[in-house]
């Protein structure tokens, strides 16, 4: 049927191309594997915006909504606490204007608001993903100095001031995310959606 | 009598034309030379393989009653403690045992550094090793988050969230693997499968792999030398001695008293005052609300340290990308102990107090690693952290000047007592 010579020119050259497509076949088999991993549709449709009522909150408390999954924090500072946030301007912070850090323009300010006595944040630190505790007492045990009340990360020991802005020599790298919202009245406000577009 | 033994010697014979029964039990086991001076140190292999079954085969247990679903897992979980026949004792033997694995491992892994295992030419059956333990420490990372507690929620939170540290790909690598915006319902499902089907599978293979590797260059023992080198008339190592019967018998009374552990704290401390079960996973999952003090289970501390040491910014990276970093490569080093080490001799036996002393400030420094990472931080947890962070990577770091310039002893050509 054949010579006794084998072609290794063509054997090497058969051996090659499907080599490739096969390669290329495997990779393009694995592709709906590795999409199948990405969120589905449910999980992009719980997005929505939410509203929080303000009214029953007390000057230097914090109230918890849930916005994607995510705690959202909404904190009523006291005119005391708003004064210590510009005590801190100097180096103890990483990121006092805010620079590096996530905000809409609206709380891209030294309060981080849109209105200096109400404080919304997501409540997620910006290290790996813990929920800081809200420590609003002056005298509080086992954290960096000059401490002005703020959050402290559990975690690896990250800490914000009241603002969310992050203290300089912590984990963290940036301030504290502020989500999109806006005030439906003086009592409420919407976490999700701004002025603008929804986010 | 011996018309049986006639007929099981003729089954045998049927089956070795078809299978390759007789070889495969001389290769491993029958025929398979070890040498003669294994001591202690080697009980932790097979320690470790009994574990492997004990965690498949309570695992194939639990998962017949357990609900990978965030609405239900939790409350499955304590329906087979309270109200399954027999349920607690399944469920505590797995969580044992995945602490007992750790433990086996990591001795198991001490072993091979001290009598220089991973050395030429058992490169490979290390790197497999090395495998195992990744796959091993995925399987545990995966499988605590499926009690679905406070501390099963933030343990996953912290560690997907170490691959947003990535820059460019971190934010949509993390979405990849939750399959969400936050640790939900669609990650404890995926880890559910990866756990139960995927991981096992690739630790068994792993295991297999392992194996083979070992017995096609042969056991490295605590002297360190090569038993093959000096070979009997009958073409066996005069040193080696048939893994079975001698050591099959001495890994069993070994697993008597490995059971006997394992059975005392199943029965008396099955959550090892919170450090084989955390206070915190016995509370339901919260998204809103971290506990006040979180810490990965005690075997992923030393890394979680290393973690939290680095808090400062330096050369362009700021200090969260460094502390992943360096977390990955404090797993990663020991992948290159076999190239690192260039000590002409592998058993710790014949090397000199230089290297004997930098293991010695490794191990220690693993250790307090290990103890502050359950620790909440402060600042001088973390200078410690920090300095105890630096001497592990100079261990390996220094690992070729050190091994170099150690006064090592003559090696006997043949194993001593």
């Amino acid at each position: 049927m054949s010579d006794d010579a084998v072609d290794t020119r063509r054997r090497r050259f058969l051996t090659g191309t499907t080599v490739v497509i096969g390669g290329i076949g495997a990779a393009l088999a694995a592709v709906p594997f590795v999409s199948s991993f990405q969120p589905s549709a449910k999980a992009k449709a719980i997005g929505a915006p939410v509203e929080v009522d303000i009214s029953k909150l007390e000057p230097g408390q914090r109230i918890i909504q849930k916005w994607r999954g995510k705690p959202v924090w909404v904190v009523r500072r006291t005119p005391e606490m708003i004064d210590d946030l510009k005590a801190l301007d100097g180096g103890s912070l990483r990121d006092p204007e805010s620079v590096e850090s996530l905000q809409p323009e609206y709380a891209r300010n030294a309060w981080r608001s849109d209105k200096p006595e109400f404080l919304v944040l997501v409540g997620v630190c910006t290290h790996l993903g813990c929920s800081p505790s809200f420590v609003p007492e002056l005298n509080a045990a086992g954290v960096k100095q000059p401490w002005k009340g703020g959050f402290f990360c559990p975690c690896h020991g990250s800490q914000f001031d009241l603002a969310g802005r992050v203290y300089a020599g912590v984990p963290a790298p940036t301030n504290m995310d502020v989500p999109p919202y806006r005030y439906v009245s003086d009592t409420r406000i919407v976490v999700g959606e701004d002025k603008g577009d929804a986010a | 009598m011996n018309a049986i033994a006639r007929q099981l010697s003729g089954l045998r014979d049927w089956v070795d034309e078809r299978f390759p029964l007789t070889t495969l039990w001389n290769d491993h086991l029958g025929q398979y030379y070890a040498p003669k001076n294994f001591n202690f140190w080697y009980y932790f292999g097979f320690f470790a393989l009994v574990t492997l079954v004990i965690q498949i085969l309570t695992g194939i247990w639990l998962v017949m009653n357990y609900k990978p679903d965030g609405a239900t897992a939790f409350a499955s979980v304590e329906y087979i403690m309270r109200d399954v026949e027999w349920g607690w004792l399944i469920r505590y033997m797995h969580s044992t045992g995945a602490s007992a694995f750790f433990i086996v491992i990591y001795l198991h892994m001490f072993r091979g550094i001290m009598y220089g295992s991973y050395k030429q030419p058992r490169e490979l059956i290390w790197i497999l090793g090395m495998l195992l333990y990744l796959a091993l420490m995925a399987e545990a990372f995966m499988g605590y988050l499926l009690p679905w507690g406070q501390m099963s929620f933030w343990g996953a939170q912290v560690i997907i969230s170490l691959f947003g540290a990535i820059p460019m790909i971190g934010e949509t690598l993390t979405e990849w693997i939750r399959g969400d915006y936050v640790v939900s319902d669609i990650t404890l499902n995926r880890f559910f499968s990866l756990h139960v089907i995927a991981l096992p599978f690739a630790i068994a293979g792993l295991v297999l792999l392992h194996i083979i590797a070992l017995h096609e260059v042969g056991s490295n023992n605590p002297d360190g030398v090569e038993i093959k080198k000096v070979k009997g008339e009958d073409g066996h190592p005069v040193d080696g001695i048939p893994f079975h019967p001698y050591y099959s018998v001495k890994d069993f009374a070994g697993i008597i008293v490995f059971l006997m552990l394992f059975s005392a704290v199943v029965f008396f401390a099955p959550e090892m005052g919170g450090y084989f079960l955390e206070a915190n996973n016995f509370i339901p999952a919260n998204p809103m609300q971290t506990p006040l003090h979180i810490a990965p289970v005690w075997y992923f501390t030393p890394y979680y340290s290393i973690l939290r040491a680095n808090t400062v910014n330096f050369f362009f990276i700021d200090a969260k990308l460094w502390g992943v970093i360096f977390m990955g490569l404090g797993v990663m080093a020991f992948f290159f102990l076999p190239w690192l080490d260039r000590s002409p001799v592998k058993s710790i036996r014949y090397r000199g107090g230089l290297y004997k002393t930098v293991l010695g400030i490794f191990v220690v420094c693993f250790l307090i690693l290990g103890y502050l990472g359950l620790l909440p931080p402060t600042e001088n947890r973390t200078l410690a952290a920090q300095i105890c962070t630096v001497i592990y990577f100079l261990f390996f770091l220094l690992m070729p000047i050190y091994t170099k310039l150690d006064k090592t002893k003559p090696v006997p050509d043949r194993v001593t007592k």
